[in-house]
């Protein structure tokens, strides 16, 4: 497979348009379907697309494994954290009303961040799968 | 009279999509060859999504059909990469976990019974659903109710979902990470084989 022209061309045609429509799942759902996780899933996606044609070697060349395994754990703390960020505002936990001035603004500024959060956990636990089984050997 | 038959085309259309399901679920189930398998499961995802999709819940659609057709159908075949196409004949009579299915899925659908009818405007799930798309532009800004009842309104609930593939991703690292150092590789039958 990896040595297949077609295959090849296709992916690295295709691969920016899946990103770049990831990215606009991600930053349109406040106005359309989708949201991180539709996102997540998408940009995880397109990695695994490229990791599959090229090689996982390839692949972890531009993200490499300790890369996804802190952005595992970073998404989740991005979301708690703009929650606690609620909190010390003054709201309760999760509260995005006062993170700035305008409540509309706020809460925008709010969702922005906690789906940043899911897309980068939601991207990151499927690429650590893909890598943690097409990382082992046929035993 | 045009109402009644745009219900009765979707009624159709949802009947032959549940059908193909059906068929779906008992050929996945029949199939010795895991590879058809993993093919009839990432079409079993499409006809879901195309399911979510008559039901209006497009954004739960496109999760299926990136995550259940897309993603899970590779993550299958690089399972099946290190097991064989095969699946073993059973050592012992099937009859035992025929039952236990058959019992399972027979409380499953008693359960069912107990549900509200399918659309139902007396419930509270769709009473609530008014309020939310009342409420969304004026105190949020956020035209997409849904995005703004997962991330705003319900946003503790999104912070348990996005813990859970937390856990389910670092639960997957540490059963498959161990053992991933191989004592002597041999040339061409590496992690890039696949």
């Amino acid at each position: 497979m990896r040595f297949d022209a077609i295959l090849r061309v296709a992916t690295k045609i295709f691969l920016p348009l899946v990103l770049l429509f990831g990215l606009y799942v991600q930053f349109h759902g406040d106005y359309g379907p989708g949201g991180g996780f539709q996102a997540g899933v998408i940009v995880a996606a397109g990695f695994i697309l490229y990791g599959l044609i090229y090689g996982l070697s390839a692949l972890t060349r531009i993200v490499p494994p300790w890369l996804v395994e802190t952005m595992v754990p970073l998404g989740v703390a991005i979301y708690a954290g703009t929650g606690v960020a609620g909190w010390l505002t003054g709201g309760n936990f999760l509260d995005y009303s006062r993170l700035r001035e305008d409540v509309h603004l706020a809460q925008e500024t709010g969702v922005f961040l906690v789906e940043l959060g899911v897309l980068i956990t939601v991207s990151s636990t499927m690429l650590a799968i893909f890598y943690a089984f097409a990382g082992r050997d046929r035993s | 009279m045009a109402e009644a038959t745009i219900f009765n085309a979707e009624a159709l259309f949802n009947m032959a999509l549940l059908t193909g399901l059906a068929v779906l679920t008992f050929g996945i189930a029949r199939l010795r060859n895991l590879f058809g398998v993993v093919v009839l499961a990432s079409i079993y995802s499409f006809l879901m999504a195309t399911v979510l999709v008559v039901l209006d819940a497009v954004d739960v659609a496109m999760t299926e059909a990136s995550v259940g057709a897309g993603v899970s159908a590779v993550l299958l075949l690089s399972a099946l990469h290190l097991t064989r196409m095969e699946e073993a004949k059973p050592m012992r009579s099937t009859l035992l976990p025929l039952f236990v299915a058959g019992v399972t899925g027979a409380v499953l659908v008693w359960g069912t019974l107990d549900l509200p009818d399918f659309g139902d405007p007396t419930q509270p799930i769709h009473a609530a659903g008014p309020d939310y798309l009342e409420r969304t532009v004026p105190e949020t800004g956020i035209a997409n109710a849904v995005t703004s009842t997962l991330a705003s309104y319900r946003g503790f609930d999104t912070l348990g979902e996005t813990t859970v593939i937390f856990t389910a991703g670092i639960a997957v690292l540490v059963l498959l990470k161990r053992g991933t150092r191989r004592r002597n590789p041999k040339p061409g039958e590496g992690g890039d084989a696949l």
